[in-house]
């Protein structure tokens, strides 16, 4: 061991701190989560602040009302984008696939894939500019002596705006990984196909789609174990024009609550539950989809 | 029967001059009806338009000067109407906005060299067969791409080690990125090994090895992840909303989102020179193109490599 540390130890001096990061800053901040049993106070640290056992996860049983609004509104918002979001990208894939022209096809991918790369507060920022109440959108009606209208700011279509968002942001990001795996469609089976009579409708059916079922539930497995995720950077920066009820999520609950509010504990307490219950989804749908003989994310 | 006459058909029009560099269709498939052909080009010519046509409202917007900027009573504009740049002189002529710009010029640049630095070599390390320790850090690092840990013990931590409103909270929690390390370790474990035989035979120590053979072989993976990191440290925003306090650090994130999200007025001490200012809206919308036009600039050698990058991690990872 002692021969093989000091053979090593330029390589270990390489890779090191690569390595002291990596623990220091997604390792250690997993013991920080012990604060979820403590009411820990700042100025006492963890060392210092009292234990307090389970007290802290209360909030799931005494019907903390702020907790279960945050909760419905991530619920419901995780549907609406599984339900809403996730075709949209196949759509597009399944159309670029379909057009004849490589060079048309490159330069509507590059259009497309360019939102990916712009952040959210860049992506909001262009959202309000564009459907605001000076937005071009209004400044656009008004010209035209046509009714305007509020999109931003109204409670009731804060989570359409978050949706559509999110498929301007990534649906055109998101056909990379469907036209890699249409690339490997066997050609012969279409041909064979279309032989048989099969027209371009019978082909989609019941050859594109069913060979991209297996990427279609991995890539449902993984929505999942993120469905109490929904895009932190994204909801905070727009909470102030429609309001918490509306607006508050899991992810900015933590937020709001411990840190700005100072429920660390409580807050901690949260995030722990929310990172179980995030494992226990992919595990559950991952046997599910054993279940029904996909591969899904990993192998028995 | 219709097949086959309808292939005949395709087969003499996909032959037409001026298509030749176009993928055939093959000699099976039909002839497209036109209808259906119509219907999915207007689909993505509207899914292209709506990419484009914000870039393109915000730039023309951000060039108005005072009088287009009325005539469009106070709103955003879509064609150019006076132009003039007095709003970018306003905002780059020293104040908050020219200074966070700067920093997060320099965050970006040095936060890209750390962690192409320190992920190269912690890829190297574990990319070495039987290297002293390379299996539990491996683990680690497997296990950082499956849990991530909540936002509070995180922000704890920083607290702790006394970074909070540092440049270094900017850096440090995302220096390494798990699966940027791991597409990198599947590259360098590509490359012929019998080069680092006979280079550790000739005497090399593993840092020449590395530098010397592993880093010039390897620049089209270091240019993919360096790109992904600098993306990153560009647009951060998270970080910079949790750990920093003072104005005079803020990244352009915060300018962005306290300026253009939150529609602050910029006044005299935001920006350089104290002759009238600018209207407002040119000047948020300039702030707005100032923080695409980096990502525009990178994104012709982006989209070259990034694809191929997303695929080596799906496939190797």
């Amino acid at each position: 061991m002692v021969r093989r540390l000091s053979r090593d130890r330029l390589l270990l001096l390489l890779g090191l701190p690569g390595a002291l990061v990596l623990v220091g800053f997604h390792y250690l901040p997993m013991l920080g989560s012990v604060i979820a049993f403590q009411d820990y106070q700042p100025y006492l640290g963890i060392g210092d602040s009292q234990w307090v056992g389970v007290e802290n996860f209360s909030f799931l049983t005494d019907g903390n009302p702020e907790f279960w609004n945050a909760m419905v509104n991530t619920l419901q918002l995780t549907l609406i984008q599984t339900i809403l979001v996730f075709p949209v990208p196949l759509a597009l894939a399944l159309l670029l696939n379909s057009l004849a022209g490589e060079r048309l096809k490159r330069l509507l991918q590059s259009v497309l894939y360019l939102p990916h790369f712009l952040s959210w507060v860049i992506v909001v920022a262009i959202f309000q500019q564009m459907l605001g109440n000076a937005g071009t959108l209004n400044t656009f009606l008004v010209r035209n002596d046509l009714p305007t209208v509020e999109i931003i700011g109204t409670p009731e279509l804060f989570m359409t705006l978050i949706t559509a968002q999110s498929i301007w942001k990534d649906a055109g990001w998101g056909t990379i990984i469907f036209l890699a795996a249409l690339s490997r469609v066997d050609e012969e089976q279409y041909e064979a196909a279309a032989i048989d009579g099969a027209n371009g409708w019978h082909r989609l059916i019941h050859i594109t789609l069913p060979s991209l079922r297996g990427l279609f539930i991995l890539l449902l497995i993984l929505r999942l174990g993120n469905s109490l995720s929904v895009g932190f950077e994204q909801i905070i920066l727009q909470q102030g024009p429609v309001g918490l009820e509306a607006s508050e999520v899991l992810d900015t609950w933590l937020y709001n609550y411990g840190i700005l509010g100072g429920g660390w504990g409580v807050s901690a307490a949260a995030g722990l539950v929310k990172g179980l219950v995030g494992v226990l989804l992919v595990i559950g749908a991952n046997r599910l989809a054993h279940a029904f003989g996909e591969r899904g994310v990993y192998q028995k | 029967m219709t097949t086959l006459e309808q292939a005949t058909i395709g087969d003499d029009t996909i032959r037409e001059p001026g298509r030749g560099r176009d993928r055939k269709r093959p000699i099976w498939m039909e002839k497209p009806h036109p209808a259906t052909q119509a219907l999915k080009f207007v689909t993505l010519l509207i899914a292209v338009a709506l990419v484009i046509v914000p870039f393109w409202s915000i730039i023309i917007t951000s060039l108005a000067d005072q009088q287009a900027i009325n005539d469009a009573g106070g709103g955003m504009l879509m064609w150019p109407d006076g132009l003039s740049l007095d709003a970018y002189q306003a905002v780059l002529s020293g104040g908050v906005v020219t200074r966070a710009l700067l920093i997060s010029i320099a965050i970006t640049v040095i936060g890209t060299l750390l962690s192409l630095a320190a992920s190269a070599g912690l890829a190297y390390w574990l990319a070495r067969p039987g290297a002293v320790g390379s299996r539990p850090v491996l683990m680690l690092l497997l296990g950082a791409v499956l849990f991530s840990p909540g936002i509070i013990p995180t922000y704890l931590v920083v607290r702790e080690f006394g970074l909070l409103d540092s440049y270094a909270s900017l850096v440090l929690p995302v220096m390494i990125n798990a699966f940027n390390v791991i597409v990198m370790r599947a590259f360098f474990q590509e490359l012929p090994q019998e080069l680092f035989e006979s280079a550790h035979i000739d005497g090399a120590t593993p840092f020449t090895v590395l530098t010397r053979i592993v880093l010039p072989l390897s620049k089209a993976v270091l240019a993919v992840v360096g790109l992904f990191y600098a993306v990153g440290y560009w647009n951060a925003f998270f970080n910079a909303l949790l750990y920093i306090q003072t104005t005079d650090k803020w990244p352009m994130a915060l300018v962005l989102r306290t300026f253009v999200v939150n529609q602050s007025a910029i006044g005299g001490d935001q920006v350089g020179g104290s002759e009238a200012l600018p209207p407002q809206l040119p000047m948020q919308m300039a702030i707005l193109v100032i923080a695409i036009v980096p990502i525009l600039l990178v994104y012709p050698f982006l989209q070259r490599h990034f694809a191929k990058g997303v695929l080596i991690g799906a496939v190797k990872g």
